[in-house]
């Protein structure tokens, strides 16, 4: 226990850049994939292809790959862009790579949540004479928004974890620490393991209460 | 093609339909052109990156990292099937002296980062066990105890008739897991094990935090000696994950469209991932 509350500082400072790397990097999957879903269920052929190209790129690379080339290649592209020391150009690299594959993922919980919905949902809607947009409102949307929440959370939970593999281009998140800290004190190396695994549960049962928290939300409404 | 989320368009909507079509694909196209016109510009596409990078040396030794990435994935899939095995029956057993560490091993190794356990496992073994061995085993943990839920539903997803029938020929639990269940079960499970066959060959690559000379190691290793090579490197070497995990994709996609023409249900990935979906919050979100 000492070296994790000796090293706390170090430690809360490594978790608050993983929440940030989280932050950031969902936000930026949350809309494009919302961007994403929207050009895969299109009428407009080209779009549904051009989506579907990006998540089959995207799904099927290494997450680590994408980090790496985002790190290493986007100088030679002439992209250096930084906020300042806290956010610098590898944070910036590793927020828009996780970002990137995130989308790909959130793009497919979305899609999987508006395919569930029966086509006889629609089709009632217009028969009892609604309009487009009131079937749309009043029945289509609200089943697939929850139908949407358990594989919203899932994806959102293999973010945080994902965020982790931010260490491989030095941006100083947690794992990165408890690499740092594995280093210097090679006696209690199970009790950092333990310490951070336990760090991560928290933000992955923080994660997954929300979403249980808004699937039941959801289920009054019904 | 009919949708909930659209109506079948009429003449108007077809018109409108193809204006949108036309101003994407010029969208589209002139982007792939900046694209171009960037990496001509920046001077990554030159006959002397393409030559340096591709040179006989450097293709050899992408092709050993390829063929450790391989190796590692293979042990660290034969293993993951076995232990999922395992834990999935010590979950699904009737003794709680079993049922409670498995539960126990599967829900903790989903929650950690594999990040962090090939560090731990590295730094704690890796004197004993080597390299290659401390990343299987941490692919191993992880990867095993998803398939250990994906095993679980898969069994769970067997009529419960099924199983009560067998009782009442006087079968033993041995036998009714071993000749009723399982072999049920298995349709079920199969897309969602190929795709886990696919995110452990993708995980593979975290081998390079604990320098394994796998295929992405060995990129970068390359990219560090050739001038503006670092864009086709990782490019050509993402090019050939695609190309397998996609195949793989696609193979899962068919055994779960053959077993939804059947209609029958295949195992739910995501609602398995985070616990939620069945209304409870028994699988406590991968805690």
């Amino acid at each position: 226990m000492q070296v994790l509350i000796d090293n706390f500082g170090q430690i809360l400072d490594g978790f608050a850049k993983t929440l940030w790397l989280l932050l950031f990097s969902g936000t930026i999957a949350a809309v494009l994939g919302t961007i994403l879903v929207a050009m895969r269920v299109s009428p407009v052929a080209i779009l549904r292809f051009a989506g579907t190209s990006y998540i089959n790129v995207f799904r099927n690379t290494p997450l680590l790959l994408i980090l790496l080339i985002i790190a290493f290649a986007a100088p030679d592209l002439g992209f250096t862009y930084e906020i300042n020391n806290y956010f610098n150009f590898f944070f910036m690299a590793a927020t828009v790579g996780l970002g990137l594959y995130a989308a790909a993922f959130v793009c497919e919980a979305l899609r999987s949540g508006i395919n569930s919905i029966p086509l006889g949902q629609a089709e009632a809607a217009r028969s009892i004479g609604m309009t487009f947009a009131q079937s749309m409102r009043s029945v289509i949307l609200p089943q697939a928004a929850r139908a949407v929440i358990p594989p919203l959370a899932s994806t959102y939970i293999a973010l945080a974890k994902n965020t982790s593999v931010a260490l491989a281009i030095g941006v100083t998140e947690a794992s990165f620490i408890m690499k740092k800290l594995n280093a210097e004190n090679a006696v209690a190396r199970w009790q950092i393991f333990f310490g951070f695994a336990f760090g991560y549960m928290v933000i992955v049962a923080f994660i997954a209460s929300a979403g249980a928290l808004a699937e039941r939300s959801g289920a009054k409404t019904r | 093609m009919s949708t909930v989320l659209f109506d079948a368009p009429g003449p108007r909507a077809r018109r409108r339909h193809r204006l949108i079509a036309g101003v994407s694909s010029l969208l589209l196209l002139a982007a792939a052109y900046w694209v171009y016109t960037t990496f001509r510009e920046e001077g990554l596409l030159t006959s002397t990156v393409v030559n340096d990078t591709f040179q006989n040396s450097n293709v050899t030794f992408l092709l050993e990292g390829f063929v450790s990435t391989l190796k590692a994935a293979a042990l660290a899939i034969v293993g993951s099937v076995v232990f999922g095995a395992v834990f999935a029956i010590g979950r699904l057993s009737d003794h709680r002296v079993l049922r409670w560490p498995s539960t126990i091993v599967v829900e903790f190794f989903r929650a950690v980062p594999l990040v962090l356990l090939i560090l731990g496992i590295w730094y704690g073994y890796k004197e004993t066990i080597g390299t290659l061995m401390s990343l299987v085993l941490a692919l191993t943990l992880y990867n095993g105890s998803v398939l250990a839920e994906v095993y679980r539903a898969g069994i769970n997803a067997v009529p419960k008739g099924q199983s009560e029938a067998s009782y009442a020929l006087g079968m033993r639990k041995g036998q009714v897991m071993r000749m009723i269940l399982m072999p049920q079960a298995v349709k079920f499970m199969l897309p969602a094990i190929i795709s886990q066959c696919v995110i452990i060959l993708k995980d593979t690559s975290l081998g390079f935090i604990i320098l394994y000379p796998e295929v992405v190691r060995g990129a970068k290793q390359v990219a560090n000696f050739v001038d503006d090579g670092t864009l086709l490197t990782f490019g050509t070497v993402a090019a050939v994950f695609i190309l397998i995990n996609y195949s793989m994709s696609k193979l899962a996609e068919y055994l779960e469209r053959r077993l939804a023409r059947r209609g029958e249900r295949p195992i739910d990935m995501k609602a398995i991932e985070s616990g939620l979906g069945q209304g409870a919050m028994s699988g406590g979100g991968g805690v």
